[in-house]
């Protein structure tokens, strides 16, 4: 699995990406945001931070990136694009994916660990998790309180396409369990065709006992399973 | 050109809120809801305001204003000779 991560100016989780990717046996490369060619990659991923200081909104300066006009190709060709975080932000003002993420409702930076419940194990991100399995990850943002009308949160559903919901430890989906505020509670969704995945908590900062978790790793390993050669 | 960018109406605003309960507890109690949004100010070149608003309102759909979350409005401020001219 060849795995490309985009640096934008301002972004900051990309090591830890490299890192989680690599645990798993991928082949992995930072893309400079100003790279024009995503040839050969498997996977594309868009990690956490700011880009481009959060100015106007968060991502919305990112998305005119030149790589980004590749990045929407790519995903439009069915490519395996994964947006954590301010990934995340990025996907949403893209287009890749629907709705926006704004102001927590605390109005604080919430940085902890929460718990998610895997929802949807049908896509190429999360196949190597159980379906209603309770993951802790951490989250660390300002911005991720996920909004979108009514219309489209129903389509959302019906669909299947919400892949992570923040519940409480035993898995019920309650007002305090939310960090953000997010409607329905929504952690992680995809796009229509499931190959764009973007989510606020993250994954590559659960890979390792020592660091208190290594609920995240599932997210490699499926991508792993479903796209690589190399034996684990 | 200002630029006003504001929350869509029925959109939680925690800013707004925070705001809200800031002024209440300074003795302001009748204010029924306090919503923030941003001006943007842009000097621009053109033939007339017509082109210069219609210019600038393009500007807002590509990137000023997210239309899942904002509604913008737009007008021209300022030194409108030098727009005109």
């Amino acid at each position: 699995m060849r795995v490309g991560v985009v640096t934008f100016p301002g972004s900051n989780c990309d090591y830890d990406l490299y890192k989680a990717a690599q645990q798993v046996g991928a082949d992995v490369e930072f893309i400079w945001h100003r790279q024009k060619s995503l040839d050969g990659y498997d996977v594309v991923m868009l990690p956490g931070g700011f880009s481009y200081g959060d100015y106007l909104r968060a991502g919305a300066i990112a998305r005119i990136s030149p790589v980004m006009e590749d990045i929407v190709g790519f995903a439009e060709n069915g490519g395996p694009v994964l947006g954590i975080c301010n990934g995340f932000q990025i996907l949403c003002e893209a287009g890749l994916l629907p709705g926006a993420l704004i102001r927590n409702v605390s109005l604080r930076f919430e940085s902890r660990d929460v718990h998610m419940l895997v929802e949807q194990t049908e896509t190429p991100f999360t196949s190597e998790y159980q379906k209603g399995q309770i993951l802790r990850i951490p989250i660390a943002h300002g911005e991720g309180n996920y909004e979108a009308d009514g219309q489209l949160l129903e389509q959302l559903e019906a669909e299947g396409r919400i892949v992570f919901r923040y519940v409480n430890r035993g898995g019920e989906m309650t007002e305090e369990a939310n960090p953000n505020g997010s409607r329905n509670s929504i952690a992680g969704l995809t796009n229509e065709s499931g190959n764009v995945l973007g989510m606020m908590p993250h994954p590559e900062r659960a890979m390792e006992e020592i660091l208190g978790s290594v609920d995240g790793m599932g997210v490699f390993l499926s991508l792993a399973a479903n796209l690589s050669t190399v034996v684990l | 050109m200002e630029i006003l960018v504001k929350p869509r109406p029925g959109l939680l605003d925690p800013e707004g809120k925070a705001i809200h309960h800031a002024l209440r507890s300074l003795g302001w109690t009748d204010i029924s809801d306090v919503r923030v949004g941003k001006a943007i100010y842009i000097d621009l070149e053109a033939e007339d305001s017509v082109t210069a608003l219609e210019t600038t309102e393009a500007m807002c759909r590509k990137i000023l204003a997210n239309p899942v979350t904002e509604d913008f409005e737009v007008s021209v401020v300022g030194d409108t000779e030098r727009i005109t001219a």
